[in-house]
C-alpha cells in the first residue's frame, strides 16, 4: 500500500480524471467502448483508490484483493485507473488497441501490470474470481476478490453457474457489482433478453445483496465496505448506472457501446467531464 | 536398451505373448486409463499441496471422488457446470494452485471450450484439463459421450500441449510429468480398459515419442488406445515378412517431428492410427510435417467424416475402421505404393 484511501472528494476528482483519459484514449486509438467504460468509472475508481490493498511496485504481490472486469470490453476504464494508480506510466495509454502495446484490446493479463486475469469473452470473470476466492480461502489467505459484471453479460449461462458455485462454498471473499446501465450491443438489455427482477434472482441464488446509485461515489464507498466485512456469503452489489455516464451526448445512447468520439466530439466531452469538477 | 529378444522396446513380455491372441483384452492385466489417472492423483496430492482437484458431477465415474475422500478441502466438485470449473481452474492457476479439471472429453473440449481458450490457454495459465471417455472408447453411451474430436479441437489453439497415453502405467507418469510442466495441459483417458503394456522403466517424456518396436519396413504412428492396435498389427505383419516399426507418440503436440521425420528416412512409409478423427490429429500432424519435410507414401488411419453409434468397445473400432486389421491393411497399402 504505497499510498492511504482516498475520501470521497478526491475519489470523485479521481473518477473524473479517469473519465477524461478513457474519452482521450478511445479517440486516440480511434476504436473501443466508451459506453461501458463510462458508466463503471466511479465503481473503479473506489475500488482502485479507497477499497483495494494493492501494491503497483508488485503487481504480484500474492495477498493482494483481486480485481477482474468480467465485461472486458470496458477495459479503457481499468487502464486508465491502473495508470492513474501508479502500475504503469500514463503515456502507454495513448497506445491503446495498437500494435505492440502492452493494452490490448481486450484485457490482457500477460501484457499489462496489474490485470490479474485476462477478459473479453463474457462470463468467464466471476467464475475466475470464484476460482481466486477459493484459493484465498483454501490458503486462508485475507485477500478480496471483486469482480465488475455487466448487465447484457448476465445472459450468459455460465454467469448463473457461478451463482450457484459461490454461495454454495460460502465465499464472502468475492464480491460481484453489477454494472446496470440497461444498454447492451444490439439495444437496451429489456428489449434483448431481460435480466429482471434481477436482485431478486441473485437473491434466490444466496447471495448478499445490494443495490445503489453507481454514481453516488457515497453510496458506492459504503456498499464496497459492507461487502467486505459481511460474513457467511458473497455479496452482489446492484450499481445502477448510466451508459456514457458524465458525456452529455453519450448518456443513455446505445451506439456508444462500441464506437470512437471523433476529436471535435471528445474536446466537448473533455470540457464536460472537467466542467462537473468545477462545479 | 532393454533384455528383449524381440525388437521391442518397453513392452511387457505377457503383452507381447498375447498380441496375436484372441486373449489380449480378457487375460492381460488391464485397466481404463481414467482409473490410472485417479491413482496418479491422489499420489500426487500426497507430495504437492497445491494440487487440487475440480469435478463436474462425473467423479465417481473417473474415481476422483477418491481423492475427494482423501483431500476433501482440496477437491470442488462444481456438479454439472463444466464453463465454470474451466474458469474457476484458471482463476485458481492465477493464485499458484495446480488445479486439474476433470471431466468427459467431449464437455471439456466442447461445453467449455471458450473457457479453455480464453481463461486458460490465452494467459498460459497452469491448468491441467483431464479428459476421461476420449475416442469411441466409451462405446456403450453413444455419441454424445464419445469424444471423437477433442484432440482434433485442442491441437487448433495456440501453445496447447496433448498428451493421450497408451496405457495406465504410461498415464500415470503423463498426470506426473504435467503437474511438472508449467502451462495448460490437455489429458485425455479412456473410458473402456486397456492391456497394461509397460512397467515404469518406460522413459516418459512430453514431446518425446518411444519407439516400441524396431522395423524397417514402414512405420506405425499411433496414439492412446491405438497403440496396442499398432503392436498386433506389427505383429500380425511380421508373420507375412515385414519389419513394422511402431511408435508410440503419446505428445500428439508438440509433436515429436525429429523421431517421426527419422522414421520417415529409415522405413520411408509411414501409416498414423488414432481413435478421433481422422482430420485435425495426429494423422494431420504427421502429414503435416511429412508433407513438408519428407514427402513419403502415407496412410491415417482415424474416424472418418461421421459419427460413431453405442456398442462394444472392440467392436467400435473393427466397425469404424481403427482395429489392428485396419492398420495392417492401410500398411500394406503404402508398402504398395513405397517405390
Amino acid at each position: 500500500m504505497d499510498q492511504p484511501p482516498m475520501d470521497i472528494e478526491d475519489l470523485k476528482k479521481m473518477a473524473a480524471t479517469i473519465r477524461c483519459d478513457i474519452i482521450d484514449m478511445i479517440c486516440t486509438a480511434k476504436a473501443g467502448h466508451p459506453g461501458g467504460s463510462l458508466s463503471a468509472a466511479d465503481i473503479v475508481t473506489a475500488l482502485y483508490f479507497r477499497l483495494m490493498r494493492v501494491d503497483p511496485q508488485n503487481p504480484g504481490w500474492p495477498d493482494r484483493d483481486r480485481f477482474i472486469l468480467s465485461k472486458g470490453h470496458a477495459c479503457p476504464v481499468w487502464y486508465a485507473a491502473l495508470a492513474e494508480r501508479g502500475f504503469f506510466d500514463k503515456s502507454h495509454l495513448g497506445t491503446l488497441r495498437q500494435l505492440d502495446s502492452i493494452l490490448q484490446g481486450h484485457p490482457t493479463m500477460n501484457k499489462t501490470p496489474g490485470i490479474d486475469m485476462t477478459a473479453g469473452s463474457l462470463g468467464h470473470g466471476l467464475s475466475a474470481g470464484l476460482g481466486m476466492a477459493l484459493s484465498g480461502k483454501l490458503r486462508k489467505k485475507q485477500y478480496h476478490v471483486w469482480v465488475i459484471v455487466g448487465d447484457g453479460e448476465s445472459q450468459e449461462g455460465s454467469i448463473w453457474e457461478a451463482a450457484m458455485a459461490a454461495a454454495k462454498w460460502k465465499l464472502d471473499n468475492l464480491t460481484a457489482i453489477l454494472d446496470y446501465n440497461n444498454l447492451q450491443n444490439d439495444y437496451a438489455v429489456d428489449e434483448v433478453m431481460p435480466i429482471d427482477p434481477v436482485a431478486d434472482k441473485w437473491q434466490a441464488f444466496g447471495w448478499n445483496v445490494m443495490e445503489i446509485d453507481g454514481h453516488n461515489m457515497e453510496q458506492v464507498v459504503e456498499a464496497l465496505e459492507g461487502a467486505k466485512t459481511f460474513k457467511g456469503m458473497p455479496t452482489m452489489i446492484i450499481a445502477n448506472t448510466v451508459k456514457g455516464k458524465g458525456v452529455s451526448f453519450m448518456e443513455n445512447v446505445c451506439e456508444w457501446h462500441g464506437k470512437a468520439p471523433a476529436q471535435d466530439e471528445a474536446d466537448q466531452a473533455l470540457e464536460e467531464i472537467r466542467r462537473c469538477i468545477r462545479e | 536398451m532393454n533384455n528383449h529378444p524381440l525388437p521391442y522396446h518397453y513392452v511387457r513380455p505377457d503383452v507381447i505373448s498375447l498380441l496375436t491372441s484372441e486373449e489380449l483384452f480378457t487375460s492381460a492385466p488391464q485397466q481404463p486409463t481414467r482409473y490410472a489417472y485417479a491413482e496418479a492423483i491422489l499420489e500426487l496430492g500426497e507430495r504437492n499441496p497445491d494440487v487440487v482437484v475440480l469435478d463436474a458431477d462425473v467423479s465417481k465415474s473417473i474415481k476422483t471422488n477418491l481423492f475427494a475422500e482423501r483431500f476433501p478441502e482440496r477437491s470442488f466438485n462444481f456438479g454439472i457446470a463444466e464453463q465454470n470449473m474451466m474458469a474457476a481452474a484458471a482463476g485458481m492457476a492465477t493464485t499458484g494452485l495446480i488445479p486439474f479439471a476433470t471431466t468427459y472429453a467431449v464437455f471439456a473440449s466442447m461445453r467449455a471450450l471458450d473457457m479453455v481458450r480464453n481463461s486458460i490457454h490465452y494467459p498460459h495459465l497452469n491448468v491441467k484439463i483431464a479428459a476421461s471417455h476420449g475416442g469411441i472408447t466409451p462405446g456403450p453411451d453413444g455419441v454424445t459421450h464419445q469424444g471423437q474430436e477433442d484432440l482434433s479441437i485442442m491441437r487448433a489453439i495456440a501453445g496447447s500441449t496433448i498428451i493421450a497415453a497408451a496405457d495406465p502405467t504410461t498415464t500415470k507418469q503423463a498426470v506426473w510429468a504435467a503437474a511438472e510442466y508449467d502451462g495448460p495441459v490437455y489429458l485425455s483417458f479412456t473410458r473402456d480398459p486397456v492391456p497394461v503394456l509397460f512397467d515404469m522403466d518406460y522413459p516418459f517424456e512430453i514431446g518425446k515419442a518411444v519407439t516400441l518396436r524396431d522395423g524397417t519396413d514402414a512405420t506405425i504412428v499411433a496414439n492412446r488406445d491405438l497403440v496396442v492396435q499398432a503392436l498386433v498389427a506389427a505383429e500380425h505383419l511380421a508373420a507375412k515378412g515385414l519389419n513394422v516399426r511402431v511408435i508410440d507418440c503419446h505428445t500428439l503436440k508438440p509433436l515429436d517431428g525429429e523421431a517421426i521425420l527419422q522414421a520417415a528416412h529409415e522405413t520411408g512409409a509411414i501409416v498414423t492410427a488414432e481413435n478421433n478423427m481422422f482430420f485435425g490429429g495426429l494423422g494431420s500432424a504427421v502429414a503435416e510435417l511429412l508433407v513438408e519435410n519428407f514427402p513419403i507414401p502415407m496412410k491415417r488411419i482415424g474416424i472418418r467424416d461421421i459419427f460413431a453409434e453405442s456398442g462394444p468397445y472392440l467392436a467400435l473400432l473393427k466397425k469404424y475402421g481403427l482395429s489392428a486389421e485396419h492398420i495392417a491393411e492401410a500398411v500394406e497399402d503404402v508398402l504398395r505404393r513405397k517405390s
